[in-house]
């Protein structure tokens, strides 16, 4: 029997779907009993949502003021202590799982599989490396514990409809007080999350300025989509840090990727690989973009988009 | 301030399309251009510029790996590292040894600050830094943006998810550092010939008493699936009639 500990990424009010999508890779590890962890100042909200995920057997609520943010330095002590009563241990290879589970591993004194793909048993998984170009097999010493990220653009959301044992424990874990939490400046839009959006248009270089990223914001408007960039259009000051899909940007898995003025650079074109359709617009046919594309139009993006825009209404 | 360590990886060059071995034992290194990691460049950059605003900080660039790590050290010289350390090894030292030998090194070297790419664009790991900072007992600022030094704490912005968010660390402490924390300096002829005369030393990971570890055995190395070839439309028209079709809009 194998006991899977996720750690739950939240905001407080709500659990973010990387979650859901560590628990659908945690049900494919053999003979395994699903938990979910939440750390934070209040997290009955959270707790519940993660209680409803169906596979789930427990949800553990680590409740501390110092839980009040997700720092790594912080919840890192408190996940290893509770690691004691788990074999695997999964966060999500999103930013806040990137942050916490290496300084898990290490508190444990053992390695961690990053970005895990798929599983082929419950300590042999497959990962990609240089950004995506090839893809290992490893294998990790089944007499201790296992600590992974899950690429959430490899697994779907698990549904909902579970009804897990909730169980509120404290641990009596010293905190270190050398980090502290000062704030944050979020992007934030009305527009659906680009990791988790199931529509996403992202625009390159080519679109020329910030000015004219508003034809992006425009059409994604209309179809309910979440806005991305290229590298270069983030380098060029053309769209937000926060926009950037790529090797070292967000990996992203939508239904449809509507790529705009991006050439395909390899780093850009690892985090599209997962996206169900996607379509290029570009003004060069030979861009490599056109050679991952399910559907290719060659045109002027600025003639194209807005033309889109009105045909698709 | 008077301390900095810069951990330094030799990687394929960013730009170097890299192919995997027909016996799946790997990726193809032979006669492959090698660089150093381009975050840890931005990490080294960073060191410097805190020298040179504050002067009197001594940088030192470190690394793991094969005798031509060398390379990339003296690079790292040529570009205003104070000298630099390489502990050499021909076995491949995975993330959680890394942070055990930039550990010891720490400990002999007592630095103000660790600077670290965010992950290297091999393995993509994105794990030395974090458990380095683990291992050390020490704060952990990752994927900074942006780093404020006042007396013996950093307010450091980090690039997350969902944007911006910063923290405060005392010191010393660990940063892994993102793509726009800085541009990188070019390095000059007058620069490389300078750091021919920078010290270099080389030890072993015995000398530091740290044990070569295999956490992870790698089993298969495969290229990824291929996406099917897809069409191409002609105008919008058809592009929307498509995508209707397939009822993704």
């Amino acid at each position: 029997m194998h006991k899977i500990l996720i750690v739950g990424e939240h905001d407080g009010k709500s659990l973010n779907p990387a979650t859901a999508k560590c628990v659908s890779c945690a049900v494919t590890v053999p003979d395994a009993e699903i938990a979910i962890v939440v750390l934070g100042s209040d997290t009955a909200a959270v707790a519940a949502q993660a209680a409803a995920l169906s596979g789930v057997k427990s949800v553990v609520r680590l409740d501390r003021a110092e839980n009040a943010h997700p720092l790594a330095a912080t919840f890192a002590p408190q996940v290893a202590a509770l690691a004691a009563d788990y074999t695997h241990v999964f966060g999500p290879s999103t930013s806040f799982g990137k942050d916490l589970m290496p300084r898990v591993a290490a508190l444990l004194g053992v390695a961690q599989v990053s970005d895990l793909m798929a599983v082929e048993s419950a300590y042999k998984f497959r990962r990609p490396t240089y950004a995506g170009n090839a893809i290992v097999t490893v294998e990790a010493d089944a007499s201790r514990k296992l600590i992974a990220t899950v690429r959430v653009a490899s697994f779907e959301a698990a549904a909902g409809g579970g009804s897990a044992a909730v169980e509120t424990k404290s641990l009596s874990v010293a905190l270190p007080a050398h980090t502290r939490y000062i704030g944050a400046k979020s992007g934030s839009t009305d527009r659906p999350d680009l990791q988790t959006a199931s529509k996403v248009i992202s625009g390159g270089r080519a679109l020329g300025s910030a000015e004219n990223f508003k034809l992006l914001f425009s059409l994604a408007d209309k179809i309910g989509a979440a806005v991305g960039a290229s590298r270069a259009a983030v380098d060029a000051g053309y769209a937000a840090n926060e926009m950037q899909v790529g090797q070292t940007g967000k990996i992203i898995s939508p239904e449809i990727y509507i790529a705009i003025g991006i050439s395909g650079a390899i780093q850009h074109l690892t985090g599209i690989k997962d996206a169900r359709t996607i379509v290029a617009i570009n003004k060069d046919g030979e861009a490599p973009i056109f050679e991952v594309a399910d559907v290719g139009l060659v045109g002027d993006l600025f003639q194209i988009v807005p033309e889109l825009e009105r045909l698709i209404g | 301030m008077q301390k900095i360590l810069v951990c330094i990886k030799r990687v394929v060059d960013y730009n170097v399309r890299i192919r995997v071995k027909p016996d799946g034992s790997g990726v193809m290194l032979d006669g492959v251009k090698m660089s150093v990691n381009p975050f840890d460049e931005i990490a080294l950059e960073e060191a410097l510029r805190i020298k040179e605003r504050l002067g009197n900080v001594e940088v030192v660039a470190v690394s793991i790996g094969v005798g031509e790590t060398q390379q990339q050290l003296r690079t790292a010289l040529a570009m205003g590292a104070d000298r630099a350390i390489l502990v050499q090894t021909d076995a491949a030292v995975e993330p959680l040894n890394a942070a055990q030998v930039f550990l010891a090194l720490a400990k002999k070297e007592n630095p103000d600050l660790i600077f670290l790419g965010k992950q290297a664009i091999d393995d993509d790991a994105n794990q030395t830094g974090q458990m380095l900072a683990a291992l050390w007992d020490r704060p952990q600022a990752t994927f900074a943006s942006k780093v404020e030094l006042s007396d013996a704490k950093a307010q450091v912005t980090r690039e997350v998810d969902a944007g911006l968010e910063t923290i405060e660390v005392d010191l010393p402490a660990v940063m892994t550092v993102d793509l726009r924390l800085n541009e990188p300096r070019y390095v000059k002829l007058p620069d490389i010939m300078k750091a021919k005369k920078k010290p270099l030393d080389v030890t072993t990971l015995e000398a530091l008493g740290v044990s070569h570890g295999v956490f992870l055995k790698a089993v298969k190395t495969e290229p990824p699936a291929q996406r099917q070839k897809g069409i191409m439309v002609k105008d919008v028209a058809e592009l929307v009639g498509v995508l209707k079709k397939k009822g993704l809009i």
